[in-house]
């Protein structure tokens, strides 16, 4: 079955199971919690920003291999970005999954082995947990620092 | 063989032929089934206990024979016990409160277990809060039993309900209710029984139980979905306070006084699922005619047949490995999460459960984010496990 080699990639498959970021950052300047409860994936997201600067950004927690997936490639495409370019990719990858509008999938780069995902409507929500979590994280709760 | 009642079977999904492993959530249906409810909206279209005209007589008349059939199922002592209602949510909900909440306070106790479906905890978190009571769970063993020992460890007079799952739908497992009902009433409380996952699997006998209240679905049962069954001692419901008000729940309203109908009527108010009724009556007669314990025990065969294969293949660990269980098969692989395993076998025509299966606490009793769950009806084969394998080994090829 086609789509399903094009839901799981070769790319993504590595990366559900060597993800990377994936680890605690001692001083997070923003922290997310993220929830699906339909397949309990969680996950907590924290970043360092500098400004409009996204300096760090590292995930921990336990999900399916799109989600996870996802949460790596999404460190991965936004350290060293701009929390304004964030948000831009944010909503083009939210499109492409959601097989919705003209995704720049240019702009989006390797976040693109994604696209298979909306062949798999039950599926959309694994992959876009990360996301979603990034803005709980930008739009909010600045973390506790512990000194 | 039964597989040709079952229209639905006759299908391909993703160019595989269709194989249903998802019983537990819900059965296919019979055409037997499909044709009760059918005839309903075609020919016996009308309302019941209303009009004297042929038509509602028709379907007031197939109406009350579902509640006989349903009765002689339970093997219940009369059809006042026999309240219909939309599904065992709805059932347990009107359990909690036209009876609990009217009867618990502050300092009182609700017994579950950690083994509970999401509908046999909230009504009774809900009630809890309403009245002061408590709710206490017993604990799960790494098995996934609720020993009876440990349930009486929790049992003492100010229990005033004891409400548990007689068959685990997250694992399977099947409770000694005669047991707990013993246990339940030597302290002064009344036991409910969650049957939605006993009534397809097992024979379930109140009386022999002495159960006070039990609680199913039709869907679960190859019946309609949208109708369910709340069987409660008659002495018990008559003490309810009614569940809703409206239509057939009463004998004569007028703005000074309303006196309510006999049981049960006096707790259905409203227009019932008519057709859903008349088609789960259908379901049990075709259950019955397959013969409740012939159908338990080619189940068990295949069970034992499922168990030894999934324990067969590398990686796979099952989660509930009760002595006595019915035919669920709840599992994790180590290279893979559920929610791919399940994706991946739908692609190969297996439909299998994947997520906490509305037992979140089960869950984090086993410290698992989620299961997958194969779940037996009548009409699988030694095949269509053989087929789980075979999709479980492309799972090990692709993530392994
Ligand atoms: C054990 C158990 N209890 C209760 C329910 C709820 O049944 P329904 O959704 O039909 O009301 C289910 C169904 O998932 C179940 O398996």
């Amino acid at each position: 079955m086609n789509e399903l080699r094009e839901l799981y990639q070769e790319y993504v498959l590595d990366h559900g199971k060597n993800p990377r970021n994936f680890r605690a950052i001692e001083h997070p300047t923003h922290v997310g919690e993220g929830y699906n409860p339909l397949c309990g994936d969680r996950i907590t997201l924290q970043l360092v920003l500098d400004g409009d600067d996204i300096r760090d950004m590292a995930f921990q927690g336990a999900g399916c291999a799109i989600s996870t997936a996802s949460a790596s490639t999404m460190t991965e495409a936004l350290i060293g970005r701009s929390v304004t370019e964030a948000r831009a990719m944010l909503e083009e990858f939210l499109q492409m999954v959601k097989g919705e509008g003209e995704p720049d999938l240019d702009a989006l780069d390797k976040l693109a082995v994604f696209s298979g995902v909306s062949e798999f409507p039950m599926r959309v929500k694994c992959a876009t947990l990360a996301w979603h979590t990034l803005t709980a994280a930008l739009e909010g709760r600045e973390a506790v620092t512990t000194e | 063989m039964s597989r040709a009642d079952f229209p639905a079977l006759d299908q391909q999904v993703h160019g595989e032929p269709l194989v249903y492993l998802d019983s537990a959530a819900t059965a296919l249906k019979p055409q037997v089934v499909i044709d009760a409810v059918t005839n309903v909206y075609a020919r016996d279209c009308a309302n019941i206990h209303r009009a004297v005209h042929t038509l509602s007589q028709r379907a007031t008349k197939a109406f009350e024979v579902s509640r006989e059939k349903t009765r002689a199922f339970l093997n219940a002592g009369s059809t006042q016990e026999i309240v219909f209602t939309s599904g065992t949510t709805e059932a347990i909900n009107l359990v909690a409160q036209a009876w609990a909440r009217p009867n618990l306070r502050e300092g009182d106790r609700v017994l579950i277990s950690g083994l509970e479906h999401h509908s046999n905890i909230v009504p009774w978190q809900i009630v809890c809060r309403q009245t002061g009571a408590e709710l206490v769970v017993v604990p799960v063993t790494d098995d996934g039993e609720v020993p009876l020992e440990d349930i009486e460890a929790k049992l003492d007079e100010r229990v005033k309900l004891v409400a548990m799952n007689h068959v685990s739908n997250a694992l399977g497992t099947v409770q000694d209710a005669a047991g707990v009902a013993k246990l339940a009433h030597a302290v002064g409380a009344k036991v409910l029984f969650d049957g939605a996952q006993a009534a397809p699997h097992i024979p379930v006998d109140v009386a022999a139980i002495d159960a006070d209240f039990y609680a199913f679905s039709g869907h679960k049962l190859y019946g309609p979905t949208g109708v369910g069954v709340l069987y409660g001692k008659k002495a018990l419901l008559e003490a309810a306070e009614p569940y809703q008000g409206g239509g057939d729940m009463i004998r004569s309203v007028t703005f000074a006084k309303t006196t309510y109908a006999d049981l049960p009527a006096y707790l259905e108010a409203g227009t019932p699922n008519i057709a859903g009724v008349i088609g789960l009556g259908a379901a049990i007669d075709y259950v019955e005619a397959k013969g409740r314990a012939a159908l338990h025990e080619r189940e068990q065969e295949l069970l034992r047949y499922g168990t030894e294969a999934l324990a067969s293949i590398p990686g796979v660990r099952l989660i509930g490995t009760a002595k006595h269980k019915v035919g669920v098969l709840s599992f994790v692989m180590d290279c893979a999460h559920p929610h791919d395993i399940g994706t991946i076998v739908d692609a190969k025509g297996v439909a299998i459960r994947t997520g906490h299966h509305c037992a979140q606490p089960v869950m984090e009793r086993f410290q698992i984010p989620a299961t997958a769950r194969a779940s037996l009806g009548l009409y699988n084969t030694p095949e269509d496990l053989d087929a789980l394998v075979r999709a479980l080994g492309e799972v090990r090829r692709m993530f392994g």
